[in-house]
C-alpha cells in the first residue's frame, strides 16, 4: 500500500505491506530520520513524539495510514543548527540534555504546547509535558520551556 | 614536578599518516597484589587511577586536516558530561579553543577502552592526571617538531589556539604533524596551575549539545548497515524458565519474514523491518520449561537481616546488646528497582573480511569484546566493539550479553542484524537494583548524643556476580559485596561504638549496579534512624550530626558540607505554610553530600518544593555539568524514593511498561533546586552518584515532622498511602 504525506516540508510516498505499521518505524527506518526515538512502543514514554498537522503525536502507536495527506514534522524539521526553533535555542541556552535520548520527544511536545498556549504556566507545563526523562532534566526543561515561550513571543512581535 | 604519576611511565608510540597523528600509550595496571585493606579503602573512599586496557598500544589523539584534535575517549558519554570535561582538559593543556577539540568514544579495534567500565562516577576523576599529561606532552611534541622543521630554538616558540608561533611566522598543528616522519617523545612537561586554566573550572556548554538538540543519529539504536535485517527475540517471561521448543503458526507467510533462529535460551524472528519482526513473532508458540514460579514471599524469605552470608564491613568499639536499656531499633526496606533508561538495549552486529563488528550502547566495551570473543570462539583482535552515545547508562549497560545474541543472529543469517529490546523485554531482563532490608540500632549517651550505632543491611547482588572484574576480585578477596556496601558503613566517627554488618543473598534473577548502588537505601536507613534519635534526644538534627564528626580528613569535609547545607538551605525544625524541612547527608566514594528538602503533603501526595544540595566534589572541571548531575541525581533519586517498585507476580517480573512502573514526571520535579559546591580537595572527585544519597532520607525526615509518622519503606508515597488509609 502506498501512503503519501509531507514530512519536514518535503512530499514523500512510502510503500508498506501493513498500513497499520507505526509511523515511527516509517520515519526512522524507511525515511532514515533517526531523531525520533523508540522508547516503549506503547505510547507511554513520549520519546517518539512528532507532529502530525501540528498536533503532538506518539508515533510508536500511530498507524502510518492516518498520516495520508498530512503534514508531518520531526525534530529534524523543527529547526536547524543554523536557524534553531525557539524551543531548540532555549534548550541550548539552558544546557538541558544529559544523555539526550528523550530530548527530541520533549522538544516536539513543547513546540506543540507553545502553539496552543503561547505563555504556559507551571501548571500548564505539568499537565501537558508528560514524557519520561530518566536523567531527570525536568528542572532545566521547565526553565527552557518558559524561555522558549519568551523567545517565540518576541520573534512574533518583531 | 607536576604530578606523582608521570606519563613517561607509559611507552609512547606514534602512528603517522597524511595530516593525522595518533598518540598511543600503553596503559597502566591498576592493582597489583591488592591487600585486603587497600581494596577496602578503595571500595569505601578513594577514586582509583584510570586503568587502561593495558594490552597493546592504542590510539588517544588524532590531529585532523582542519586543525582539530579528535580525542578517542576510553570512557563513554552517557549523559554525565564527561566528554565536555575531557575537551576542557585537552584544550587547556594542548592550547586549543574548545571548538578545536572533538571527542568520540574509542572503538576497541583502535582506541584505548577502559579496562573496567565507565561507571562509579570516575570518568573525569580517573582521567584528570593522565589526560592532561598526554595533552601537555602532545603540545610539547608539536612545539619540538616545529622547532626542528623551522630551524628555530624551542624556547623562541609559543603555542596558542592550534598554532605554533615564532615571531611573525606560524604553523598550524596539522601542518606541523603532516611533515613529521618520526616523532620524538619528550618528558612530560609541567602541568599548569589550576588558576591559570582558561577552560577547566568554567561552565562551558556541553560539546554534544548540538547533536542532542537537533536529533543527530548518535545512539546505539541509530546504528545501521546496508542489507541488515531486524530481530525480535523471544526470551522467557517467567524467571528461571528454560526454552524448550517453538511451533510456527504461519510465521513463514508473514510479510518481510526472513528466518527463525534458535539460541541457548531464546528464539528469534528475523524480518526486513522491526515492526514486521514484531508481527511475525506473534506467529510462534513457544514452550518453556518452568521449574518454579518465584513469588515476592520467596524473595522476602531469602533476603532478610539474619539470612544469607554475613560479613562485618565496619567495626569500632563494642557491639550493642539488644537487651541493653535505652537501645532503639528500627527496620527499613527498599524495593527492587529497574534502570528504565529510555533507550532500550540492543546491538547491530555484522561480519566482514576483518571479522565481527558490534555497535551498541555499552559501559564496558572491553568486557563486551571479551565476552563476544568467548561466546563466538573468535580472537579479540577479530572483534571490533563500537560504543556509541548511550541513551542512559545508570549501570544498565554493564551487562551486554545481548551483544552475543546479535552476533549469533548475524552469523546464522549471514547478514547484518539489528536487535533491539521491546520495553517488556527491557523490564523483565533488566539487571535490577536489588531489594534491601535494614535494621538500625542505636543508643544515646547521657548528653543526648549517639553513643552507639549499628547498621545491619541485607541485599541481593550488586557487584557480586557482575561482569566487572574489579568487583569480582574484591568480592573474592573480601567476601563482601562492595556495591551493596556503598553508604552502608557509619560515617560518624565520633560515635564511639559503631558497626555495620552485611547480609548478602544471590536472588534467582540478575541484580546489579544501579546509579549509586547501595547508597540510596543504606543512607535512607541510617539517616532516617539518626533523625529519629535526634528527635528522641530533642536536638537539632544538624548539630546532632556535627557533634559526632571529627574535623580531619573525610569527616571534617562531611562536617563542613553538613554545616554549609544547613546554612544555605536555611534548615529549620519548625514548619510554615504546611511545609516541613528534612535534612540528611551521605558519603560516597570520598564525596560528602547533604540535602535540605522542603516538603508538603497535598491531597495525600508528597510534594517536594525545594531541594538544597551541597556537594564537596573537589575541583569542578565543569561546574555547570556538576550542577546538572546534582539536579539529575535528586530527581532520579526522588523517582526511586517516592514511586518505583518492581515485583514478582505469578513468576514474572512486573510491571513491564512505564506508567504502571511509576516514575517521577515533570509535575513531580522540585520547582527550586539550589546546588552549592564546596571544593575540599585539589583534584576532581566523583560527581554522578554521590548527590543521590541523601534524598530518600531527607524526604522521610520532612514527612516525620509533618505527620509525626516515620516512613520506613521505600517507595515512600506507597508507605504514606498505607499510613493514611
Amino acid at each position: 500500500m502506498k501512503i503519501s504525506f509531507t514530512i519536514n516540508g518535503q512530499d514523500q510516498t512510502v510503500e508498506v505491506a501493513d498500513p497499520y505499521t507505526p509511523l515511527l518505524w516509517v520515519v526512522r527506518d524507511i525515511l532514515d530520520l533517526k531523531g525520533t526515538k523508540f522508547g516503549c512502543g506503547k505510547a507511554a514514554c513520549g520519546a517518539c513524539t512528532l507532529h502530525v498537522n501540528g498536533e503532538a503525536v506518539r508515533s510508536c502507536s500511530y498507524a502510518v495510514k492516518f498520516a495520508e495527506g498530512a503534514q508531518v514534522t520531526t525534530i529534524e524539521g523543527l529547526g536547524t543548527k543554523e536557524n534553531p526553533h525557539p524551543v531548540q535555542q532555549a534548550w541550548k541556552d539552558q544546557v538541558v540534555p544529559q544523555c539526550g535520548y528523550c530530548q527530541p520527544g520533549f522538544m516536539m511536545a513543547t513546540a506543540a504546547l507553545l502553539e496552543k498556549i503561547p505563555n504556559p504556566t507551571d501548571e500548564d507545563i505539568d499537565q501537558n509535558i508528560i514524557n519520561v526523562c530518566r536523567c531527570g532534566t525536568y528542572y532545566r526543561m521547565r526553565k527552557a520551556i518558559h524561555q522558549a515561550a519568551e523567545l517565540a513571543n518576541n520573534s512574533t512581535k518583531e | 614536578m607536576a604530578g606523582k604519576k608521570k606519563i613517561s611511565r607509559r611507552k609512547f608510540l606514534v602512528r603517522g599518516g597524511l595530516g593525522t597523528v595518533g598518540v598511543m600509550a600503553v596503559g597502566t595496571v591498576l592493582f597489583r597484589n591488592p591487600l585486603r585493606r587497600t581494596i577496602m579503602d578503595f571500595a569505601e573512599t578513594a577514586p582509583p587511577m584510570y586503568s587502561g586496557s593495558g594490552t597493546e598500544p592504542q590510539l588517544w589523539f588524532e590531529l585532523t586536516k582542519d586543525n582539530k584534535v579528535l580525542f578517542h575517549s576510553p570512557k563513554v558519554e552517557m549523559g554525565q558530561g564527561s566528554f565536555t570535561s575531557f575537551a576542557q582538559m585537552i584544550a587547556d593543556e594542548m592550547h586549543l579553543r574548545m571548538d578545536q577539540v572533538e571527542v568520540i568514544a574509542a572503538e576497541t579495534a583502535t582506541g584505548v577502552v577502559d579496562g573496567l567500565s565507565t561507571g562509579g562516577s570516575l570518568s573525569v576523576a580517573g582521567l584528570w592526571q593522565p589526560l592532561r599529561e598526554l595533552a601537555a606532552t602532545m603540545r610539547m611534541m608539536l612545539i619540538k617538531e616545529a622547532a626542528s622543521q623551522s630551524g628555530q630554538e624551542v624556547s623562541s616558540l609559543t603555542a596558542e589556539e592550534g598554532y605554533v608561533t615564532a615571531g611573525n611566522q606560524s604553523w598550524s598543528y596539522a601542518e606541523i604533524a603532516s611533515k613529521v616522519e618520526k616523532w620524538e617523545v619528550p618528558h612530560t612537561p609541567e602541568l599548569k596551575e589550576l588558576k591559570s586554566y582558561k577552560h577547566i573550572g568554567k561552565p562551558v556548554p556541553r560539546v554534544d549539545l548540538d547533536a542532542k538538540v537537533f536529533g543527530d543519529p548518535i545512539f546505539g539504536l541509530d546504528a545501521q548497515k546496508e542489507g541488515m535485517v531486524h530481530a525480535a527475540v523471544i526470551r522467557p517471561s517467567v524467571v528461571g524458565a528454560k526454552y524448550k521448543s517453538y511451533t510456527s503458526t504461519g510465521v513463514e507467510s508473514m510479510p518481510g519474514f526472513v528466518q527463525v533462529v534458535e539460541g541457548e535460551n531464546w528464539v528469534a524472528v528475523l524480518a526486513d523491518s522491526y515492526p514486521e519482526a514484531l508481527m511475525a513473532e506473534t506467529k510462534l508458540e513457544v514452550e518453556w520449561d518452568i521449574p518454579k514460579k518465584w513469588s515476592e514471599e520467596d524473595l522476602q524469605d531469602m533476603l532478610q537481616v539474619g539470612k544469607g552470608k554475613r560479613m562485618i564491613t565496619q567495626k569500632e568499639g563494642s557491639a550493642l546488646d539488644d537487651d541493653e536499656e535505652g537501645v532503639v531499633s528500627l527496620s527499613f526496606s527498599s524495593p527492587m528497582g529497574a534502570h528504565a533508561q529510555i533507550e532500550p538495549n540492543g546491538a547491530l552486529a555484522y561480519f566482514d573480511d576483518k571479522g565481527l563488528t558490534v555497535v551498541l550502547s555499552t559501559q564496558v566495551p572491553g568486557i563486551t569484546r571479551t565476552q563476544l570473543s568467548d561466546a563466538m570462539d573468535m580472537k579479540e583482535e577479530q572483534i571490533n566493539v563500537v560504543p556509541t552515545f548511550l541513551g542512559g547508562g545508570f549501570g544498565r549497560r554493564l551487562d551486554t550479553s545481548h551483544a552475543i545474541i546479535a552476533a549469533q543472529l548475524a552469523k546464522a543469517a549471514g547478514k547484518p542484524v539489528k536487535y533491539q529490546f521491546s520495553r517488556k523485554e527491557e523490564f523483565q531482563h533488566d539487571t535490577f537494583r536489588p531489594p534491601t532490608y535494614h535494621t538500625v540500632k542505636g543508643k544515646l549517651n547521657a548528653e543526648g548524643y549517639l553513643d552507639s550505632l549499628e547498621h545491619h543491611y541485607a541485599s541481593g547482588d550488586v557487584s557480586a556476580n557482575s561482569a566487572i572484574a574489579l568487583a569480582n576480585t574484591a568480592t573474592k578477596i573480601l567476601g563482601t559485596d562492595i556495591g551493596a556496601m556503598r553508604g552502608g558503613n557509619v560515617m560518624y566517627n565520633g560515635i564511639p561504638n559503631h558497626r555495620a554488618v552485611q547480609w548478602h543473598t544471590t536472588l534467582p534473577f540478575a541484580t546489579s549496579w544501579w546509579r549509586s548502588l547501595g547508597l540510596l537505601a543504606n543512607t535512607f536507613a541510617i539517616e532516617s534512624f539518626v533523625d529519629e534519635m535526634a528527635l528522641k534526644a530533642k536536638k537539632n538534627p544538624v548539630e546532632f550530626r556535627t557533634q559526632v564528626l571529627g574535623d580531619e580528613g573525610m569527616h571534617g569535609r562531611l562536617k563542613k558540607v553538613i554545616e554549609r547545607a544547613a546554612e544555605v538551605g536555611a534548615y529549620s525544625d519548625t514548619f510554615t505554610n504546611g511545609r516541613a524541612m528534612g535534612f540528611a547527608a551521605s558519603t560516597d566514594t570520598n564525596v560528602p553530600s547533604a540535602h535540605v528538602v522542603e516538603v508538603s503533603i497535598e491531597e495525600g501526595q508528597i510534594v517536594v518544593h525545594k531541594v538544597t544540595c551541597v556537594l564537596d566534589c573537589g575541583v569542578a572541571v565543569n561546574p555547570d555539568q556538576v550542577r546538572a548531575q546534582c539536579e539529575g541525581s535528586i530527581i532520579m533519586g526522588m523517582s526511586a524514593s517516592l514511586f518505583e517498585r518492581m515485583t514478582l507476580r505469578d513468576g514474572e517480573l512486573f510491571p513491564t511498561i512505564y506508567g504502571p512502573y511509576r516514575m517521577a514526571l515533570m509535575k513531580h520535579a522540585p520547582k527550586e533546586i539550589v546546588v552549592d559546591l564546596v571544593q575540599g580537595a585539589d583534584i576532581p572527585l566523583p560527581v554522578g552518584e554521590p548527590p543521590l544519597g541523601p534524598i530518600a532520607a531527607a524526604i522521610g525526615n520532612a514527612i516525620r515532622r509533618l505527620t509525626g509518622e516515620r516512613l520506613t519503606d521505600i517507595p515512600l508515597q506507597e508507605n504514606l498511602d498505607q499510613l493514611l488509609a
